[in-house]
Formats: structure tokens, sequence, C-alpha cells
């Protein structure tokens, strides 16, 4: 194991806009480990999320940003419902998965193209298309099995539409899309 | 009389694929019970959790075009059987009180909202508006005799400032519906645990050992079946149960419905309307045997 | 006049951020000053030394402190006065630290403050006069209120000081809190062993009037002087003729009541004695669930009772008992764990709290002494031990540590392996707080000799696994989660302030904090006084404390008391209110909102007029700012003096 320099480790910069961007203030975490207890996601971490809080707490931003957990984290809110000190932990967790994002890192990359698949099929058609999301995300992946099992069921029972539902105000979205990139980008 | 409940209705995008029953069957009870749901014109995505892993003003964004919608209906109200579109909904609400988040929502939008609408759950509004004690008196087939875990899955009430609804620990919404509706409603230990959300695509791994664990509870605790509120938990528990059960090695037959689905049974509403044909493992059988248990001790009842 | 201006350093800590010496400079010229000067530390001796030896050589006769605030040092400096041969009200305070140094940084700003603040303390000293304190008489008894082990103390050295003491406990037996617990950490000392004679002491000594079942209804007069009024509760028993022999508890056929005493473990009978060695040893009905009070029918108890004590038609009596100074020892109570959803919300069984499983393991418990699940009997094997259980948690608005939970935690699990042999403990703790005369060591051999355990994380969820309950935390040790199957969950719950105690607090007109705790006088120097003369604190009223803590405030707080009455008579404070008689058009608007009744309405030649109780009156000032007249006015802090001060603030 490597031994760490806490100084050259600390970037004020990443704990400063951690806090701004989450609205927490992490010095009030004492690391009782609650969240850890209380993630169901713990076990397919890299990092349990109390380790997380101490990252930032210490300043160590690539060992965060770089963190699979990130990517797992399925916002069920068990560990802001129980932190003792009040802290939006998830909210922590979900603005420093935007900064992974913005800093290019996506360790589990299944799950960004799922989610990245997700939006560009409500920003083509206003609302989700199911079928068409899960054939995106093949193409993306090359995952060609993914619930293959499960489609024709889905298609027995009347559960997957063949066809995309596009809603009227479908440039709407689309435009709030846009504007999104545009600012994000200047 | 007072007046008909009416709400907007904000039915969510899985109401059109894979939650088709749960949409049904909230629509049949509804309108069984008198509430009036007006579906909000040309409603959008609220962006679910893959927008809020991106930005949380675009997030927001996404939600308030739908609050822009139905503070166009004139209504103060949109209601939601989804606790995932809810969940959206209520943040971007609770972020845009505060006036500079807003402004900034607001610059992604053609329309502006001016967060004037409060979303609730149809769960919410059928227990606070409606009420337990007059849903018990329309009750026509009690489903005396058939052992039910609720599950409420983990949004549906947290985190609790932001949901402010029912205990964020041990709800009981759906439990008290049920006790109404006559059902041997069993304690479930797990009701706000994660099944595994969204994780069935990209690493189904997670959500058999999840659900897995959902599914292994509800049988601890005796119950014929699991009741749901959230359609990615009923998919997870149901269209997935046979992936489930061989990662873990189980031999789960365990029916999920939508609560809406046995509160149409109960009000009498024909089958084909709650799209019971549409579950993947069917309660046809459960069903059928509480239904033997319910005249077997009724029969015991009478005969002491 | 001729005025000394005193500026204070405080070392550092006023002239880090005030130039002291500019601020004399000023003051010199200040209308009245004959001499000013600043000091390194006009607290310590040679200070003091200074201000006495200025107002002799320069013929001082008003002195003017600048330095900390008057809570801290008022009286010093009015004793240094007084030395110097002038009367000690000629003093005043500006307070240049807790109002300046302390709260601002800015040098320049600060020494300008502190400068007007001098200015106002000497256009006040210029209308100052001489004010002399009348000496009264006191009676010598003390009220202790509360019969846990810190009143228990109280009481008792009270007593042998040759006090009479007037003994007030809320439930039928003194003991408290300590009574319930089995072994005490870290001696592991039987509780009621080293308790019990204690008790008895309490009941034969001839000096404590003990009143059990009994609160406090009001609290009037002031220090020297208080009248208590006493509400004794029905309790239904004639307790004269009660000989405490238990018969009734026998035939009682109502075995639903709640028991207090076994902290709900088990019900008990509606006439009860809570447990053998109580004291009083005397039966009480519990209304709420005995037959004949609740249908009328039954009369069981009446009729067994061999002294014919049952009193059905018993009502509540309030008696008042005349004393001269309170010690309030009322302890504390539990933290209310059904709080915690995420741990049962109280819907699980076999979760309890660390109180019941004292009651578990206690011999004179409800199983003996043998450890059984409440659910169902059975012995359990693993038990699992949950810390800070509403301590240290802001989201339940108990951000305190309790202090005690780690050490009697370790000793509950000694005793679990003493008592069941092939059982294993496991302790989930934030950190082990055990900084008492062995109490670190008592910790370690929890781990060390006994095997227990620890964990380092919280619990995040309990919940029932078949029969058992499967608990699931952290090791943040390890960086893991971590679950472990248990038989038998025990809750290390917190300390709260006991019900009631914000509403006691107001009766005896003493200040408590956010979560109830009562306040003391400063939190080092004066830990068991009051700010109200003649009331003083015992044990976890103050705030959690464990049993040696309480024991030692107890006794502190007795020997309070016995210094405030080894005077012959007690001095009242002068800056009291008077009434200008010819001003006053009795309306009587003063008397009503006096709070200490010090202002009584009396016939002069037929006319109404107000008159002020020197000795009753605190120098509160309400009755000034009441009167419409301006006919009431507070010496030392006279309207002309406020507005002189004004005045100089306005023009500078």
């Amino acid at each position: 194991m490597e031994t760490i320099d806490m100084q050259a480790a600390f970037d004020p910069e990443f704990v400063a806009r951690v806090q701004a961007e989450s609205g927490q203030n992490l010095a009030l975490c004492y690391q009782c480990g609650n969240c850890t207890a209380g993630c169901p996601y713990t076990f397919a971490y890299d990092i349990p999320v109390s380790q997380m809080m101490r990252l930032v707490q210490m300043g160590r931003r690539e060992k965060a940003l770089r963190a699979r957990s990130l990517w797992l984290c399925a916002s069920c809110e068990s560990c802001t419902t129980r932190c003792p000190n009040d802290i939006d932990v998830a909210r922590v967790m979900d603005v420093m998965r935007h900064m992974a994002r913005r800093a290019g890192y996506a360790p589990e990359k299944a799950v960004k193209s799922f989610w990245d698949c997700f939006l560009d099929s409500m920003r083509k058609h206003g609302r989700v298309y199911e079928l068409g999301l899960v054939a995106d995300y093949v193409a993306r992946t090359g995952r060609f099995w993914t619930d293959a099992d499960l489609g024709p069921r889905m298609l027995l029972k009347g559960k997957l539409s063949l066809k995309p539902h596009d809603i009227q105000g479908k440039d709407e979205v689309r435009r709030i899309f846009e504007r999104f990139a545009a600012r994000s980008g200047s | 009389m007072s007046q008909a409940l009416t709400y907007a209705y904000y039915p969510g995008c899985s109401g059109l694929g894979t939650s088709r029953e749960y949409d049904l069957s909230t629509r049949a009870v509804c309108e069984a019970l008198g509430i009036v749901l007006a579906d909000v014109p040309d409603w959008s995505c609220c962006g679910s959790t893959p927008a809020h892993t991106v930005d949380h003003v675009l997030s927001a964004a996404l939600a308030a075009r739908n609050l822009a919608k139905v503070e166009a209906m004139g209504r103060d109200t949109v209601v939601t059987p989804c606790p995932s579109c809810l969940t959206n909904l209520r943040t971007a609400s609770h972020r845009m009180a505060d006036d500079s988040f807003r402004e900034r929502t607001n610059a992604l939008l053609d329309a502006p909202c001016q967060n004037a609408v409060t979303a609730k759950s149809v769960l919410q509004i059928v227990v606070e508006d409606y009420g337990i004690e007059r849903l018990s008196r329309k009750v026509v087939r009690p489903l005396a005799g058939l052992r039910v875990a609720a599950y409420y899955g983990c949004i549906m009430n947290r985190p609790p400032e932001v949901m402010a609804f029912d205990d964020h620990e041990n709800p009981m919404a759906m439990d008290d519906i049920l006790s109404a509706l006559g059902a041997d409603v069993r304690p479930f230990p797990l009701k706000v645990e994660c099944c595994g959300a969204s994780y069935g695509v990209a690493r189904r791994d997670i959500v058999a050992r999840l659900s897995g664990r959902l599914l292994d509870a509800a049988a601890d605790v005796g119950a014929d079946m699991v009741v749901a509120a959230c359609p990615l938990c009923q998919m997870n528990l149901d269209l997935r149960q046979e992936q489930i059960n061989s990662a873990n090695r189980t031999s789960h037959r365990m029916p999920v419905l939508y609560y809406t689905q046995l509160m149409g049974l109960a009000l009498g509403i024909p089958e084909e309307r709650l799209g019971l044909d549409k579950l993947c493992v069917s309660p046809r059988k459960v069903l059928r045997a509480a239904a033997g248990r319910a005249e077997a001790a009724k029969a015991q009842g009478s005969g002491a | 006049m001729r005025i000394g201006v005193f500026v204070c350093h405080c070392g550092s800590n006023i002239e880090g951020t005030v130039d002291t010496t500019s601020v004399a400079a000023m003051a010199k010229g200040y209308p009245d000053v004959a001499y000013a000067t600043d000091v390194m530390y006009s607290c310590s001796e040679p200070g003091q030394e200074a201000i006495v030896k200025a107002v002799r050589e320069k013929g001082l006769d008003g002195v003017v402190v600048a330095s900390c605030s008057p809570r801290m040092h008022e009286t010093t400096f009015r004793r240094a006065v007084e030395r110097a041969g002038l009367n000690r009200y000629m003093l005043e305070m500006a307070n240049i630290r807790e109002h300046v140094s302390w709260i601002g940084k800015n040098r320049e700003a600060n020494t300008n403050k502190a400068a007007e603040l001098v200015l106002l303390a000497v256009e006040k000293l210029r209308r100052n006069k001489a004010l002399f304190p009348k000496s009264f008489d006191i009676t010598r008894r003390v009220l202790v209120i509360g019969g846990g082990v810190a009143g228990i103390q109280a009481a008792l050295d009270c007593a042998d000081g040759g006090l009479d003491v007037v003994l007030v406990e809320k439930t039928s037996t003194i003991g408290g809190k300590m009574a319930k617990l089995d072994k005490t950490f870290p001696t592991v000392d039987c509780s009621s062993c080293i308790l019990g004679p204690k008790m008895v002491d309490v009941a034969q000594h001839e000096k404590i009037a003990l009143h059990a079942c009994a609160e406090i209804e009001s609290v009037s007069g002031y220090v020297g002087n208080f009248e208590v009024a006493i509400r004794k509760k029905a309790t239904y028993v004639d307790w004269s003729l009660c000989t405490g022999c238990g018969l009734c508890m026998e035939k009682c056929p109502s075995k639903k009541s709640h028991d207090a005493f076994n902290e709900g473990v088990g019900p008990t009978t509606a006439i009860n004695i809570p447990f053998p060695q109580a004291i009083p040893k005397k039966a009480v009905i519990d209304a709420k669930s005995c037959r004949q009070f609740l249908t009328g029918k039954c009369g069981v108890c009446a009729k067994v009772c061999p002294s014919g004590a049952i009193r059905y038609e018993m009502a509540d009596e309030v008696i008042t008992e005349k004393v001269g100074a309170i010690v309030a020892a009322t302890g504390f109570d539990l933290f209310d764990h059904t709080r915690y959803g995420e741990y049962g919300g109280g819907r699980y069984p076999d979760v309890i709290t660390s109180l019941q499983y004292e009651r578990l393991l206690s011999a004179s418990g409800p199983t003996g002494g043998h450890v059984r699940r409440p659910s169902d009997g059975r012995e359990p094997k693993t038990v699992v031990f949950v810390q800070c259980v509403g301590s240290r948690d802001k989201s339940v608005d108990r951000p305190y540590c309790s202090g005690f939970c780690c050490m009697y935690t370790a000793k509950q699990a000694i005793l679990t392996r003493d008592h069941i042999p092939d059982s294993q403990s496991y302790v989930f703790y934030m950190d082990i707080r055990a900084p008492g005369k062995l109490y670190d060591e008592f910790t370690r051999r929890a781990m060390e000799e006994y095997g227990a355990r620890y964990v380092r994380g919280r619990v995040s969820m309990i919940y029932p696994k078949g029969d058992r309950l499967l608990v699931r935390g952290a090791d943040t040790l390890m960086g893991e989660q971590v679950e472990v199957e248990a038989d038998l969950v025990v809750l290390a719950v917190g300390a709260q302030a006991a019900v009631g105690s914000s509403e006691l607090a107001e009766k005896l007109r003493i200040s408590y904090d956010k979560y109830g705790f009562f306040m003391e006088s400063h939190p080092k120097l004066r830990p068991v006084e009051t700010n109200t003369a003649g009331v003083y604190l015992a044990g976890a009223c103050q705030g959690p404390k464990d049993i040696p803590s309480s024991v030692g405030q107890g006794s502190a707080a007795a020997s309070k008391v016995l210094g405030l009455f080894a005077k012959q008579k007690l001095e009242s404070d002068p800056q009291i209110s008077q009434v200008d008689q010819r001003r006053c058009v009795g309306c009587g608007k003063c008397a009503l909102t006096c709070p200490f009744g010090a202002v009584k309405m009396v016939d002069v030649r037929g006319e109404p007029k107000a008159e002020v109780v020197e000795t009753v009156c605190q120098g509160c000032g309400i009755c000034v700012v009441t009167c419409p007249q301006g006919a009431v006015q507070l010496d030392h802090f006279t309207d002309n003096q406020i507005l002189a001060e004004v005045n100089a603030l306005c023009q500078s």
C-alpha cells in the first residue's frame, strides 16, 4: 500500500466544489459508517460510501472521482434518510457523479451507456421508448443477449410498444437538452 | 355530497409499456371511487434517475416542463402512480424553492415554471383525500384469506423532507388500504429496501441479489404475494423473477401485483380492466387458494 | 466627584484588539475623571491593590473598571473598593472583553467602542449613590427535590450537618435509576447492595422528612425564606397504617398494570410496592388499571389488608413547607428509542433498552436474574449492543454525548458472559468514551477477558429474520458492511432531561438549556450553583452523569447549603425598587406583574399605594417599566442613570 502525503493529496478546490454543488458541509461527517451500513449497494461498491465521504474530507479528488461506486449508487436515499448528522449523502454522491462525468471517468460503462441511451430516447421522442432504448443499448455495448429472455414475453403481454410515443412538444424537450449542453459547454 | 376529487394526472412513461397494468388499474380504480384524473396534456418524461445523474438543473427542468403544463391546466396538484416520477417532480419543486435554482431551471425551458404545483402519489390521495374508511365501505369482494406483503420501495417516502408522506421507515399507507380490502397484511420488514432499481439491464447481478432478498423475506413472513407501488420494483420482482431464481438457486413463484390491481378486485372491477393478464407470475392460483381459505374459515365460523 | 478609571489588558484577551492605553488617555477627558490608567490584570492581587492605592492616594470617590463581564468579577471589584473605604456600589464596570475584544478584530473600532462604554460607565457612576444591604433571618431547613442517588446524598449530608431536610420524590420510592441497575461499573458491585443502606439511612434519619409520590406545586420567596407547596398525590393507601406486608399484591386480580420499576419488561399488579427494598415500603394503587376504579367492583385489597389501610376515596393533598435553600436533583429520563424506525420503532419484542436489560440481569427483576428473551423466554446466545441510540445524533435533536453508555454497555457485555458462559456479545460503537478512574481498563477488560467483539460503526437497520434479528451495520475499520444474526438486541439509549424539568425550572426560576437540562451558574467554577440564590443542583438534572459524579455533586450541593446556613443572617441586595408614593396612583399594575410577589398594596390615608417588600424584591425592574406614572424607580438603575448613558452615547 502506498503512503499518502496528506498535504500533497489534499485538493481544496475539489472539497469546495463538492460542498458548493451539494450544499452539504462535509465536516459534519464523523465517520460513523451508518451510510455504508444501510447502503444496499455496498456489496457491489469498490469504495463504501462512508469512505467516499472521507475522501471528500481529505480532498482526494482522483480517488473519489474514479470510484466505481459513483456509478452504482441508485439514489435510494437510505444514507440520506438515516444520517445522524442530516447530511444529504445521496446528493453528495450524485454531485461527485456529475464531476466524474465531466472529467470523463466512467468505470461502469454499461451503467453509463444505459443512462445515456435513456436520455437520448427521451431527447428524441419526448418520452422514453423502451424497445428503442434497449436496441440502442445493445448497439452501443455489444451486449447482444441483454434481456433476450424477456423481450418476447413482454411483447406477448403487450408490455413493449413497437412504436415510440412521440409527443407534440418533443422539440421543447430537445431544446432543454440543447440549452443545457450550450450552458455546460460555455 | 361534496365536489368530486379532481387531479391533474401524470402517468409516466412506463405506464405506456412495462407498467401498462398499473396505469390501467389506477384509472379503473379512480373511476370506481369517483376520483377524476385529468391527463396532463402532452406530458413528457420526467428524466427519471438518468437525468439527475447528469445534472440537477437539467433534471429539474425536465420535471418542471410538466409542472408548468399542470399550472397551465389551472390545477395545483398533480398525481402520479410512479414513485420515480414523483421523486423527480417533488425534488424539482423542493429545489426550485430556491430562487436562483428556479431561474437556472427556467432558463432551460420554453415556458417558465412558477413552482406552484404540488406533486403527490395516487397512493397518498387515496389515503389522505379519499380516506380508508370510505374505501372500506366500497369493498364488494373482500380479499379475505389473502396473505400479502406490502412493499413500498425505496423512494416513495424518502427522503422524508422531500416526500413528506407516511413514515419513512415503516410506511403504512398500503398496509392500511390492503387491510381495508380485507387482506391479511403481513408485517414485512423490508418495506423500504431498494430492489436494485434500474440496474436490471446493465447490472443484472445486483437486481438478482437485492430483489432476491425481498422475495425471500416475503416468503419468510408467509405472504402469498408481494404488493408493489412502483413500476421498477414490480418489474424487477415479477418480470425478472426467473432470472433471480436462477441466479440465487431459489424457486419463488411469487405473484407481484400493484396495490391498485387488488383494490380493483375488491371493488368488483372486471379483471381485464386491471391488467391481471399482464403479470408474468400469474396470481390466479394464490387468489383461488385465498378464496378457498376464506370459505373454509367462514364455514368453520358459522359451524361453531 | 473624583472618578478613577482602570482599563484592563486581561493579558492579551483585551489588549490584543483594543488599545487600552488610548482608552485610558481618552477617559482622562471624561467629566469628573480624576485618574485613569491601564493595567495588565486588574483582577489580580497587585491589580486590586493598585485600585485601593489609587482611591486612597488620589482621593477618589468612585471607580470604573473596564474589563470583563460583571458576571465574572463584579463581586471582586466591589470588595476592592470597599477595602479602599468606599461604598461597594460606587463601582461601575464596562464590559470591554465579551462585548468588544472577543467579538471584533478591528483594533481602531474596538478601541473607540471601548472608550464609549467607559464613558457610559462614568456617566452612570456620576449618579450612583451609596446603598446599604439589610440583613434578615433565615429558615435553616433545606428542600431536596428528587430521591435518586444525587438527592439521597445531598439529603444525608445536609441532615448529618444538622439541617432539617424535606426530601420530595415523584415516584413511590426513592432510589431513582440506580435502584434499577443490576451491577455498577467499573467495580461490578451490586447496585442495590451499595445503594440500599443509603436508602435505609434516609428512612431512619430523624432530620429527614420524606414525601414520596409527591411533586412540587409552586415555589415562592427567596434565598433563606422559600415557601414551597408540595402536592402529595393520592396513593389510595393510608401509609400511616400500611406495613408493606405485600398481601394486597398477592391477591390483586388486576395483573396487567404497567410495571414502571421494571421498565415494562413484565406487567405488575394494580396495587404495588415496586421492589422489596423500596423506601418507603408502602403500597400504591395505580388507578388507571385498578378494577375498583375502572368498574367500581372489586375491593379485594381492602378486604385482605390486615391493617385496613386501603382508601379508595383518597384525594391529592397540598402541603406547604418553609425552607431556606433548595437542591434540585431530579435526574434524567431515557431517550425514547421508538423514534428510530430503522431499529424497529418498538415493534420487535427482542429489541430492548439497556435499562430493560438491567432488569433482566437483576436477581430482583422479573426473570429472577435469568436472561430471557421477552418474545419466547429463550436464553439468548448472541446479544448485540448498539451504542449511541439517541446520543450524538443531530437528526433526533440529541447532539450531545450521554457520557455513561460506553461504560454500562461494557458492563452489560461482561455480565452477559457471566450469566451465559457460551454467549457471544457484539458491541457496535462509534468511539469509546471511558475517561474516568479505572474506566478505560474496564472497557478493555470487556474485550480482552470477556471476548466481547467490538465493531466500530453504527447500525443502520434491525429486522426480524425467522425468530432472530438481523442487525446490519458497518465495520468502518474494515470499510465493510456487516451483518450479525442476534437473539437479543440491546439499545444503549442515551439520557435526556427528565419529563417536566423545564416546568420545574420555571417554578424554581432557574435557567435550563434547550434540551431541558438545568443550567449551572458557571460551567467550571460554580457547577452546583444556579443563578438564583439559594437554589442548587445535584446530579443528572444538570446534564448526563454517572453515579460517582452524581454522588459527588450531591455532597457538593450539601456543602453549599451548609455554607449558606453557616451565616447567622443573610444580607439582601439593596438594588431594589422604591415607590415614590406621592406619584403612585394605586393602580396596582406593579403588584400584578411582579414575578416575586414583592409588591403589596397598602392603605395610606384611605388611598391604595404600592409598597415594595425589601427582602423579597429581586431588582428585576419589571414594575419600573409597568408603572404608568413613573413612580417606581430601581435603585442603582434609575431612569436618570439610564438616560444619562443614552445621552452620552448619542452625543459622543
